[in-house]
C-alpha cells in the first residue's frame, strides 16, 4: 500500500486539477457555443449588416415621366414613376426615401424626411440630376477618387471590440460559475478537507483559462482574417500578450465576484452588475469617446475600455505596446487589485 | 452524563476532545464536550438533527474552529500539524456533490493526486464496489453509489482515521445495508472510524461505542449493549387501550378518552416492569422477562375494564435509550 507505481501526471495534483478543468469545460456544450461560436456568429451578422456595399442605391419616386428621365441619369438613384397618392404611400412605408412631385409653377417639389440621412442624400442627388437635365453647368470642375481601404471599415472596428467582450465573458463566467457551483454543491469544502493545496485549485483555473484562450483567440481572429480580411498591423506577440493580460484581469475580476457568493443567482446578478456598464460604455460596438466628457474618466478606467482600445491600436494602427503603457497599466491594476482582495475574502465553504 | 466506562481494548488514543465549545449566532452548537476514541475503534455520534454532531465532527476534521477546548488527532493538533493531519485522515462530508460531468475514475484519480501516499485508484474502486461504474459520470449514479464514491474519496489516502458524517442519510434500505457492509470491511481492516448518524439501528449495527448527543452535549456514552441495559429492561412493551364497553377509539388527533384511566401504579406494581411512559396515546413499559410479565399486564388491564386496541413488544434499542434520557423521540424532529 505504500509506494505505488504512479507517474508524475498521476502524482501532480496541479496537473490533475487542470486536466479536470479542461474536461469539465469540454463536457459543457453550451459553454463551447458561447465561447467559440457566438462571437463568430455575431461578427458574421455585423459583417453582413455593415458590409461596404458598392455605394448604396437609393429608391426614389417621381410623379412625371420628365422627372423620371432626369433622375435616371443619376447612378446613385433608382427611380420609379408613380401617381402622387401611391408615391405618398410608398414614402410612408419606407419603400422610397424621396418623392419628386412635378408642379406647374416650379420644376419639382421634393418630399422627404430630413432626419433620415439617406433621404437627405437622395435629395442632393435628385436635385443635382434635375438641375443638370435643366441645363446647369458646373461652376468649378471637380473629380472623385474612391477609397475602399481595409482597416477603416466597421467590421475592422468591431472585431477588436468583440474580441475584448468575449475575453471578458469567458473569463468571468468560466471562473465565476465554476467556483460558485463548487461552493454551492459543497465540493469546495470537500476539496479543502483534503490535503489539496488551495493555491493549486485557483491556479488550475488560470492555467486552463490560458489554454482555452489560445484556442479561442486564434479561432476568432482567424475567422475575422479569412472571412473579412481584418488587418493585423501591429506585432502579433504583442497582441497575444494583450489578450493574455486582458484575460487575466477579467479572471481576477471573476474570482472577486465569486469569492463570497453562495448561490448561482447571487453570482449571476453580480456578474451582470459588473459587466453591464462595460458592455454599454467600453466601446464594443461604437467608440467609447461618444460618451459625455464628464464620465470619460470612469469610462477610460474600465478594463474593457483599456483592453479594446489597446487591441484596436495594435490591430488597426499598428501601435506598439510601448506607446500604450497607460492602457496596459490599467489592465495590470485590474489584475492585481481584485486578485489580492479575493485571496483575502475568498470563502472556501 | 452517563459514562459506562470500559473502553474497547486499544493501543493508543486516536481522537481526544476536551471541553469543546462552539457557538453560532443563534445557537450553542457544542456545549462542553469531552470524548476519547481509541485506535481501531468504530465510534458513533448518535443524536437527533441539530444535536451538534456535524459541528463536532467538523471541528475534528479541522473545518470548523472551536471557540474553546482541545482537539487532538493521532497525537497531533490542527494549529501546528494541519498539513500532516490532512494527509493522514479521510473525510466524507454530508451532502458533497461531486462534479457531475466527471467519471468515477476521474474523480478518484483527482483525489488520489492530493495524497502523498495511499491506495491505488483501482483499489479504491474495488473497495467501494464501483467497478461497473468506473467509466460512468457521477451525475448518472444512484444515491447509494454516490455515497460509496464519497467513501472511496475518503479512502484513497489510506487514512488512519476515517470520519463519516451521516453516511447513509437519504439512502433506501438496500443501499444502506450495502454501505454498512462496506463500513464493516473497513472495521475488519482495523481502521479507526468516527461516524455520525441519527439512525439508532445504524449505530447499533456498526459502532463499538456510541455517544448519544443532545443539545451539544454527550448525554450517554458506552457500548450499544451497555446503553440499552441502562434503560432498565431488555424489552419494551407498547400498547394502547379502549374501555371495553366503548366503541373502538377513533384514530387520529388527541389522546383517546380511555387512557387517563389506566392505573399506572398497578402496572408498575407488576414484578419485572421497570418504567412506564405515555407518548401520543401509546403506553410504553420497559420490562425484563416479557414471557412472565406480559400475561400479568393482560390481566391487570382486563381487571381495569380496558380493552387492548394495540399491543406489541420489541427488544430495547438505542432509540429507547434516547427516549428515556430526553423524553423525546430521536427521529420525527
Amino acid at each position: 500500500m505504500s509506494k505505488l507505481d504512479m507517474n508524475w501526471r498521476e502524482r501532480s495534483s496541479l496537473f490533475q486539477l487542470t486536466v479536470v478543468r479542461f474536461k469539465l469545460f469540454l463536457r459543457e456544450p453550451e459553454a463551447i457555443f458561447w465561447i467559440f461560436f457566438f462571437p463568430i456568429l455575431l461578427a458574421m451578422g455585423l459583417g453582413i449588416a455593415f458590409r461596404n456595399r458598392p455605394a448604396d442605391v437609393l429608391q426614389v419616386g417621381a410623379t412625371t415621366t420628365q422627372l423620371t428621365q432626369a433622375l435616371t441619369a443619376e447612378k446613385g438613384l433608382a427611380v420609379k414613376t408613380l401617381d402622387e397618392a401611391a408615391g405618398m404611400h410608398e414614402l410612408a412605408t419606407g419603400q422610397i426615401v424621396l418623392l419628386a412631385v412635378g408642379a406647374n409653377d416650379i420644376g419639382a417639389v421634393y418630399r422627404f424626411d430630413d432626419t433620415n440621412p439617406d433621404a437627405r442624400t437622395a435629395r442632393l442627388l435628385a436635385d443635382r440630376a434635375i438641375q443638370t437635365s435643366g441645363g446647369r453647368h458646373q461652376a468649378v470642375s471637380t473629380a472623385d477618387e474612391l477609397m475602399h481601404e481595409t482597416g477603416s471599415r466597421y467590421i475592422d472596428f468591431v472585431v477588436p471590440g468583440l474580441l475584448g467582450m468575449n475575453l471578458m465573458g469567458s473569463a468571468m463566467w468560466g471562473l465565476g460559475f465554476a467556483i460558485v457551483e463548487a461552493r454551492q454543491k459543497k465540493l469546495l469544502k470537500r476539496m479543502v478537507a483534503s490535503p489539496m493545496p488551495r493555491w493549486q485549485y485557483l491556479t488550475s483555473f488560470l492555467i486552463s483559462r490560458i489554454g482555452l484562450l489560445v484556442v479561442e483567440v486564434a479561432f476568432f481572429l482567424g475567422f475575422a482574417r479569412v472571412a473579412f480580411g481584418v488587418p493585423f498591423r501591429g506585432s502579433l506577440p504583442e497582441l497575444a500578450a494583450l489578450c493574455l493580460l486582458t484575460s487575466l484581469s477579467f479572471s481576477a475580476l471573476g474570482l472577486l465576484v465569486s469569492s463570497r457568493a453562495t448561490t448561482m443567482e447571487a453570482a449571476s446578478g453580480l456578474m451582470n452588475l459588473v459587466m453591464l456598464p462595460m458592455w454599454i460604455m467600453s466601446g464594443v460596438f461604437f467608440s467609447a469617446s461618444r460618451f459625455p466628457a464628464v464620465i470619460q474618466p470612469f469610462v477610460q478606467a474600465l478594463p474593457l475600455t483599456a483592453a479594446i482600445e489597446a487591441m484596436r491600436g495594435n490591430m488597426l494602427q499598428g501601435t506598439g505596446l510601448g506607446q500604450m503603457m497607460g492602457k496596459v497599466a490599467i489592465l495590470v491594476a485590474w489584475f492585481v487589485a481584485p486578485f489580492a482582495v479575493s485571496l483575502r475574502i475568498f470563502r472556501w465553504r | 452524563m452517563t459514562d459506562l466506562g470500559t473502553r474497547a481494548e486499544g493501543n493508543g488514543t486516536s481522537l481526544l476532545l476536551r471541553g469543546l465549545r462552539k457557538a453560532f449566532t443563534d445557537v450553542q452548537a457544542v456545549d462542553g464536550l469531552d470524548l476519547e476514541v481509541e485506535r481501531g475503534e468504530c465510534f458513533g455520534l448518535l443524536g437527533p438533527n441539530g444535536a451538534g454532531k456535524t459541528t463536532t465532527i467538523e471541528i475534528c476534521e479541522g473545518l470548523t474552529i472551536p471557540d474553546s477546548g482541545t482537539v487532538e488527532l493521532l497525537g497531533l493538533n490542527w494549529r501546528s500539524d494541519a498539513a500532516e493531519l490532512r494527509q493522514r485522515i479521510g473525510i466524507q462530508l454530508q451532502e458533497t456533490q461531486f462534479s457531475e460531468k466527471l467519471t468515477v475514475e476521474e474523480t478518484l484519480r483527482l483525489f488520489r493526486s492530493f495524497f502523498t501516499r495511499g491506495i491505488s485508484v483501482e483499489e479504491s474502486i474495488r473497495t467501494a464496489q464501483l467497478e461497473e461504474k468506473r467509466k460512468s459520470r457521477v451525475g448518472g449514479l444512484s444515491g447509494g453509489q454516490k455515497q460509496r464514491l464519497a467513501m472511496a474519496c475518503a479512502l484513497v489516502g489510506d487514512p488512519e482515521l476515517l470520519f463519516l458524517d451521516e453516511p447513509t442519510t437519504g439512502l433506501d434500505p438496500q443501499a444502506r445495508r450495502h454501505l454498512w457492509d462496506l463500513v464493516d470491511e473497513l472495521k475488519q481492516a482495523g481502521r479507526t472510524i468516527i461516524l455520525t448518524t441519527h439512525y439508532m439501528e445504524e449505530a447499533e449495527r456498526l459502532c463499538d461505542r456510541v455517544a448519544i448527543m443532545d443539545h451539544g452535549r454527550v448525554i450517554a456514552l458506552g457500548t450499544p449493549q451497555q446503553l440499552i441495559a441502562s434503560v432498565g429492561g431488555e424489552d419494551i412493551v407498547e400498547f394502547a387501550v379502549v374501555e371495553s364497553n366503548d366503541s373502538p377509539v377513533p384514530k387520529g388527533e388527541g389522546a383517546p378518552v380511555g387512557h387517563a384511566r389506566v392505573d399506572v401504579e398497578m402496572l408498575l406494581g407488576i414484578p419485572g416492569v421497570q418504567s412506564h411512559r405515555v407518548d401520543a396515546g401509546l403506553h410504553q413499559l420497559a420490562v425484563s422477562e416479557p414471557h412472565r410479565v406480559v400475561p400479568r399486564i393482560f390481566t391487570a388491564l382486563t381487571e381495569q375494564g380496558m380493552h387492548l386496541s394495540e399491543f406489541r413488544t420489541h427488544s430495547a434499542t438505542l432509540e429507547d435509550v434516547f427516549v428515556r434520557l430526553t423524553g423525546r423521540n430521536l427521529r420525527d424532529e
